[in-house]
């Protein structure tokens, strides 16, 4: 038997409503993302199962720390390291408190760096990932400080570093000291690096400034992902310097890994599984053959 | 602060950029003409090419052999465009670095020279690695095994700075500066106004006398004149002897230790649990 509602006329807003007013449906926000490459709208869900990359142009979307962590590192082998420190306005440098309040309610961070040690592949590893929801990964004080503390964390601790970088370059708000982070973690990875101990840097988009000049450059090996822009100066720095535009791709992963700067390009989704051979083939061996 | 502090301490900042940047101000060729003898110029990275804008090489401090890299802006506008009015390439830094670890082969001490409003924004630049070279001197620096003395005669503009500034002692003359970006360049990204630099140059706290007071110099050098700059280089030559020879009488390991650690203490945070 039929019911009467089948035939029904269409009450939803959704559906048809009269000649030539087609109304296009409305759904929530959060479902959908647009890819800011391909342009192309893509389910969220989808985009979250395939590590946060574009199914259709393989773009990288920027990746929050916490959340890179647990795509990269095994089951809850993850524990955070100097999570208690925090920024100061040194300077009283005007709006910075409210900079820094407006960034960690964004992050969910009180800083711009998560620091830990975990496992990738059953390898114990000191981890530092920076967050690009923090003023785009900037560099100030604390940044520095649980960096440079991690390498010698893992220092004493006779373990590798994998090192995911993100960053703006120096934070302008902490003025010279920002600078002088630069070449206090560069010191401690020299120390690690001295101890005989592997550096791995993943360069994410997009590693500019202060970061790039220091410990992104120093890794015995330095990957990047794919488009990343890797600079020393952003390119609309040095296209207000030189006053010209910049050739198509200039400063993306690609263009560096020509240049000689990178030793390979690594989708997000394979990334895993290439630390683990990196970390597999610094195990010690020559102990010979049963 | 009142009022009226603020304000002079805005004009002072600013007062002090513009003297560090002005013409006729002695480049880090009056230094070594001044400060040295027998001085004989070093050129190229052996990579890739000689960078004008950084002047290498060896000489003496008295009967002290060391080497002597600075940054030159030029004297006069040829000179000064040949030098890239002193913002290096990378290949200037690895320039440096060449000549520090020639250095260090021969235990001499090592004294740079710093005088750049940065390292060379370009498409050359950024093509031949300039974070990369920039990184790997930071990186060498902190532990190359003879003594290093960073001085900044006049701007001190960041990484391009820092590059030539990882040492056992910096010191800077009276009107020197010392910045993570220029006051102009904050002004533009905080305000969208490079004209309020003033207001940012107070801010960034980049005069000898505000760094002196972060320990992040050991040294501010009494300038006098700009005129006349013979009791500076009386003083500059005498203060580094004296500082190189005591240096070179420390165990390495004790050089090395004191180096990483005047770095190490470095920066400004709360520590919760």
């Amino acid at each position: 038997m039929l019911k009467k509602s089948l035939f029904r006329k269409p009450k939803n807003e959704l559906e048809y409503q009269g000649e030539g007013k087609v109304q296009r449906p409305s759904v929530p926000d959060d479902l959908y993302v647009s890819c800011p490459e391909c342009k192309q709208t893509l389910l969220k869900a989808e985009v979250e199962e395939h590590c946060f990359i574009c199914p259709k142009c393989n773009y990288h979307f920027k990746l929050q720390a916490r959340r890179r962590i647990r795509l990269l590192v095994d089951n809850n082998s993850f524990q955070e390291l100097n999570a208690g420190l925090q920024p100061v306005n040194w300077l009283e440098f005007p709006g910075y408190e409210e900079k820094l309040t407006a960034a960690q309610q964004k992050s969910g961070e009180p800083e711009g760096v998560i620091c830990g040690a975990a496992q990738i592949g059953g390898y114990p590893v000191a981890l530092f990932v920076m967050d690009p929801a923090f003023i785009l990964g900037s560099m100030g004080t604390v940044v520095g400080e649980k960096i440079t503390r991690l390498f010698e964390y893992a220092t004493q601790q006779r373990l590798p570093v994998i090192g995911y970088t993100v960053s703006g370059g120096a934070r302008m708000q902490e003025g010279i000291l920002s600078l002088m982070q630069m070449a206090k973690t560069s010191g401690a990875v020299k120390l690690h690096s001295d101890a005989g101990l592997l550096y791995v840097t993943v360069l994410t988009n997009p590693t500019t400034g202060g970061v790039t000049a220091s410990f992104a450059m120093e890794g015995d090996i330095i990957l990047a992902e794919p488009r990343a822009v890797v600079a020393f100066a952003g390119p609309r720095v040095i296209e207000q310097t030189i006053r010209q535009k910049l050739p198509n791709g200039f400063q993306r992963a690609e263009f560096l890994l020509e240049k000689g700067f990178v030793d390979a390009i690594v989708s997000r989704n394979s990334q895993r599984e290439y630390l683990t051979t990196v970390l597999r083939l610094h195990q010690k061996g020559g102990a010979g053959r049963d | 602060m009142t009022e009226s502090q603020a304000t002079a301490e805005k004009e002072e900042s600013y007062s002090r950029v513009q003297a560090a940047r002005a013409k006729g101000r002695p480049t880090s060729q009056n230094f070594i003409e001044q400060i040295t003898e027998d001085f004989l110029e070093l050129h190229g990275d052996r990579c890739y090419a000689d960078d004008g804008a950084i002047i290498g090489g060896i000489a003496r401090i008295y009967d002290l052999p060391v080497t002597v890299i600075g940054i030159e802006k030029g004297r006069g506008l040829q000179e000064s465009i040949r030098r890239n009015f002193g913002a290096a390439h990378p290949e200037g830094y690895r320039k440096a670095l060449r000549l520090m670890k020639q250095a260090e082969k021969f235990h001499r001490p090592v004294l740079c020279l710093v005088d750049t409003s940065g390292a060379y924004c370009g498409i050359g630049a950024e093509e031949r690695g300039q974070g990369q070279a920039i990184a790997e001197n930071i990186m060498e620096m902190m532990t190359l095994k003879t003594p290093i003395i960073s001085l900044l005669i006049g701007e001190g503009g960041s990484g391009g700075a820092l590059a030539l500034a990882v040492a056992d002692q910096v010191w800077m003359l009276e009107n020197a500066i010392y910045s993570v970006i220029s006051p102009e360049g904050c002004a533009s990204i905080l305000w969208k106004d490079a004209k309020k630099m003033q207001e940012a140059a107070r801010y960034l706290k980049l005069t000898a006398r505000d760094l002196l007071a972060l320990g992040v110099v050991e040294q501010v050098i009494a300038e006098g004149s700009p005129k006349d700059f013979s009791s500076v280089y009386n003083t500059v030559k005498a203060m580094l002897y004296q500082q190189f020879t005591q240096a070179l009488k420390k165990p390495t390991e004790v050089l090395l230790a004191e180096r990483y650690q005047r770095f190490r203490r470095i920066g400004s945070f709360r520590e919760t649990d």
